[in-house]
C-alpha cells in the first residue's frame, strides 16, 4: 500500500477476558507523541468482549477508539483478530499502527503486516519520528541486544511495528479527555476461525504479575538449588514484588519459564531490579537493563552484572540475602 | 507424513562487532551455524516421521554457503535440503523472505506441517514463521511446545503464552513455530553424516521459482535498515565495601534515598 492519504497513528490495545494490558496504555502514551509530532491524531483498537473500562484509553490519551466486541474475542482468536484488523486498516488508512511485541502481538501482526501487506519491525525498544518526511524510525535490539538497528518503512503504508512491553512509560490519565468510542461491527458469518483454544493452564499463582511489577527479585545459578529459593520468595515477598529467574534456573526446573527473563522470556523494566546469583550473561541483561535502579549480590566481582548495576553487593549471597529480609522485615 | 522445516543459517555468536568505516557488521573470522532455536524445528520434524513415517524436507534461503546448514540438517536426519539462493534474494526482510519461502512450499505440495524455530539468533523477529503462514493461507500456531495429538487432518498442541500455555487446535496442513522446551535435539549420527557428504542439494534460485524480480530479496522488501549502532552500556554503579552489615545497610539506604524503598 503507498504512503497516498494514510494519516493518524494507531495503537492496537490487547486485553485479555476483558482486562486490558499495561502495554496498551505505555503504547498510547508513546503513540500520543508521536501524533503529535505529526500533527495527526491518536486511535486506539480494541478487540474483545466485555472490555473493562475502555474509556480509560481516552484518559491515557486516544482521541477515537474504535472498538470491536464480539464474546470470540475475549481470548484473541487469532484468526478474527487478523482479518478485522486488517479490514479496519484498509478502510481508515493509518499511516502507523504499533502493538505490543507480547506473545500475542508477535503472533498475530505479523500476519496483518503480511495480509495487507507492509512492513513491520519486531520488539522495538524505541520509536521516533521523521516528521517531514512522515517515517517512524524503529530502534530494534538484534543479534540478541548486541547491535541496535534502526528501521524503517519508506513507501509502504502504514508503517508498523510491535514494541517491547515497559519500553515506554504511562501517562497519568486524565479523565477530563475527550474522545469517541465508535462501535465496529463484527459480522461473524463472514469469518472462520481455523485454531481453536482448547484450554488454558496458568502457570504462574503469584499475584504480582512480572511483567507489570515494580520490584522483581531474580535468582540465577548461584542460588546452587530449587530449595534456595524460598529465600528469593521471601525477599520478593517482603518488597511486594515478584519472582524472575534466568534461562539457566528455568532450565534446570527450579522455577517455571513465565518466571523467565531475557532474551528468550520476558523483558521487564521494573523500578527495582535485585538480580541474586545471576552472573549476567548478555543474554539474561538485554532483559532487564532498562530496569529503573538494579541491585546485584554476586560473589564473583568481575561478574558482567556488576557493569549494568546501580548497586552492587560483592559478597556470599547466602549472607546477604538473608540479612537483607531481616532487615528489611525490621522497618 | 510429509513436513517441511525452515532453517537459516547465522553467525556463531551474537558478540558480533561493527566496522566503524562502513558501519556495517564485521563478519569475518565467525562460525556459521544453524540458527539454534531452528534446530528444535528440525528435530520435531524428524521424530514426527519417525512416529508416522514420510518425509522431512529442509528449506533455506541464504548464500551459497547455507548449504552447510542444509547438510548439517541431513545429518541430523532430514531426508532432503533444498537450498534458495540467488543474487537477487539478498536483503529480503521478513516479507520478502516469506514471499520467498512460500514459492519454494508451493513446488513441495502436497505437506502436512511448516515447521519453523520461534526466531532467529540474529535478526530476532520471530516474524517470518507467521508472515509465511498468512501468505500460504495456512492456520498459524506461534510457540508450541508439544505437539499433544497429530492425526491425518488435524493436531492438538500446547503453545506457551505468558502466564502459562495453552492447548489449541487446527486443521492441517498448518505453520508452526517452536519453542526449545518441545525436545532436545539429537546429535549427527554416522550413517547420517555419511549421507550429508554424498547428498545433492538442489539450489532453486528466481528461475526456478519462478520468482517476481519485485517481490524477492531488497526490491521486494519493505523495511530498510536505516543505521545499526552498539548500545551504550549504563555507566558503571556503586559497589558497597565492609562487611556484610555495612554493605546491607548501605544498600538499604540508597534504596530509601532514591525513594524505592
Amino acid at each position: 500500500m503507498g504512503s497516498d492519504n494514510f494519516r493518524g497513528v494507531w495503537v492496537f490495545a490487547e486485553q485479555r477476558n476483558g482486562q486490558l494490558k499495561s502495554v496498551a496504555y505505555e503504547l498510547l502514551a508513546r503513540g500520543r507523541e508521536l501524533a503529535d509530532a505529526l500533527g495527526t491524531e491518536l486511535s486506539a483498537v480494541c478487540c474483545g468482549h466485555e472490555v473493562d473500562d475502555v474509556n480509560s484509553l481516552i484518559a491515557h490519551g486516544a482521541d477515537r477508539v474504535y472498538l470491536v466486541a464480539i464474546p470470540e474475542l475475549a481470548d484473541n482468536q487469532e484468526d478474527l483478530l487478523t482479518r478485522r484488523l486488517v479490514e479496519l486498516i484498509q478502510q481508515h488508512r493509518p499511516e502507523i499502527v504499533l502493538a505490543g511485541a507480547t506473545a500475542l502481538g508477535r503472533a498475530f501482526i505479523p500476519r496483518v503486516a503480511a495480509a495487507l501487506p507492509t512492513g513491520l519491525s519486531a520488539d522495538c525498544t524505541d520509536l521516533d519520528v521523521d516528521a517531514d518526511k512522515r517515517l517512524l524510525l524503529q530502534t530494534k535490539p538484534t543479534f540478541g541486544g548486541n547491535i541496535m538497528a534502526v528501521i524503517t518503512c519508506p513507501a509502504a503504508r502504514p508503517q508498523m511495528a510491535t514494541v517491547r512491553p515497559r519500553v515506554f512509560s504511562r501517562r497519568e490519565p486524565d479523565s477530563s479527555r475527550r474522545g469517541e468510542i465508535i462501535n465496529v461491527d463484527f459480522k461473524r458469518e463472514r469469518y472462520t476461525s481455523r485454531t481453536r483454544l482448547v484450554e488454558f493452564v496458568a502457570e504462574i499463582t503469584e499475584t504480582v504479575k512480572i511483567e507489570e511489577a515494580d520490584v522483581i527479585v531474580a535468582g540465577g545459578r548461584g542460588l546452587e538449588k530449587a530449595e534456595n529459593f524460598e529465600m528469593i520468595k521471601e525477599l520478593a515477598s517482603v518488597m511486594g514484588g515478584a519472582m524472575g529467574a534466568t534461562r539457566a534456573v528455568v532450565d534446570e526446573g527450579w522455577l517455571a519459564y513465565p518466571h523467565q527473563i531475557g532474551q528468550t522470556g520476558k523483558t521487564v523494566c521494573p523500578r527495582l531490579y535485585i538480580a541474586v546469583g545471576i552472573s549476567g550473561a548478555l543474554q539474561h541483561v538485554v532483559g532487564m537493563q532498562t530496569s529503573e535502579c538494579i541491585v546485584a549480590i554476586n560473589d564473583n566481582p568481575h561478574a558482567p552484572i556488576f557493569e549494568v548495576a546501580t548497586y552492587g553487593i560483592v559478597g556470599d549471597l547466602f549472607q546477604v540475602v538473608p540479612l537483607l529480609i531481616e532487615k528489611l522485615k525490621k522497618r | 507424513m510429509n513436513i517441511v522445516v525452515c532453517l537459516k543459517q547465522v553467525p556463531s555468536t551474537t558478540q558480533v562487532k561493527i566496522d566503524p568505516e562502513t558501519n556495517t557488521l564485521i563478519r569475518q573470522g565467525i562460525e556459521n551455524i544453524i540458527n539454534p532455536f531452528d534446530t528444535y524445528a528440525i528435530e520435531e520434524g524428524i521424530r514426527l516421521r519417525e512416529r508416522f513415517g514420510g518425509r522431512v524436507t529442509a528449506i533455506s534461503m541464504g548464500p551459497p554457503q547455507a548449504e552447510a546448514a542444509l547438510r548439517e540438517a541431513i545429518s541430523l536426519g532430514v531426508d532432503e535440503g533444498i537450498l534458495l539462493s540467488d543474487p537477487a534474494f539478498a536483503g529480503a526482510d521478513t516479507w520478502a523472505t516469506s514471499c520467498t519461502l512460500s514459492m519454494a512450499l508451493g513446488k513441495l505440495e502436497p505437506y502436512d506441517l511448516v515447521i519453523c524455530g520461534r526466531q532467529t539468533l540474529d535478526g530476532d523477529t520471530g516474524q517470518v514463521g507467521p508472515q509465511l503462514a498468512e501468505v500460504l493461507n495456512l492456520p498459524f500456531i506461534a510457540y508450541v511446545s508439544q505437539i499433544e495429538e497429530i492425526a491425518d487432518d488435524h493436531m492438538r498442541v500446547r503453545r506457551m503464552v505468558e502466564d502459562g500455555y495453552e492447548i489449541m487446535e487446527s486443521p492441517l496442513p498448518a505453520v508452526l513455530t517452536v519453542v526449545k522446551e518441545i525436545n532436545t535435539p539429537r546429535l549427527p549420527s554416522l550413517r547420517g553424516i555419511a549421507r550429508s557428504k554424498s547428498a545433492t542439494i538442489p539450489v532453486w534460485g528466481s528461475k526456478e521459482l519462478n520468482a517476481d524480480p519485485g517481490k524477492v530479496g531488497l526490491a521486494g522488501s519493505f523495511t530498510r535498515v536505516m543505521r545499526i549502532f552498539s548500545p551504550q552500556r549504563v555507566c558503571r554503579g556503586e559497589i558497597f565495601q565492609g562487611d556484610v552489615t555495612d554493605q546491607v545497610d548501605c544498600l538499604i539506604g540508597r534504596l530509601k534515598d532514591d525513594g524505592l524503598l
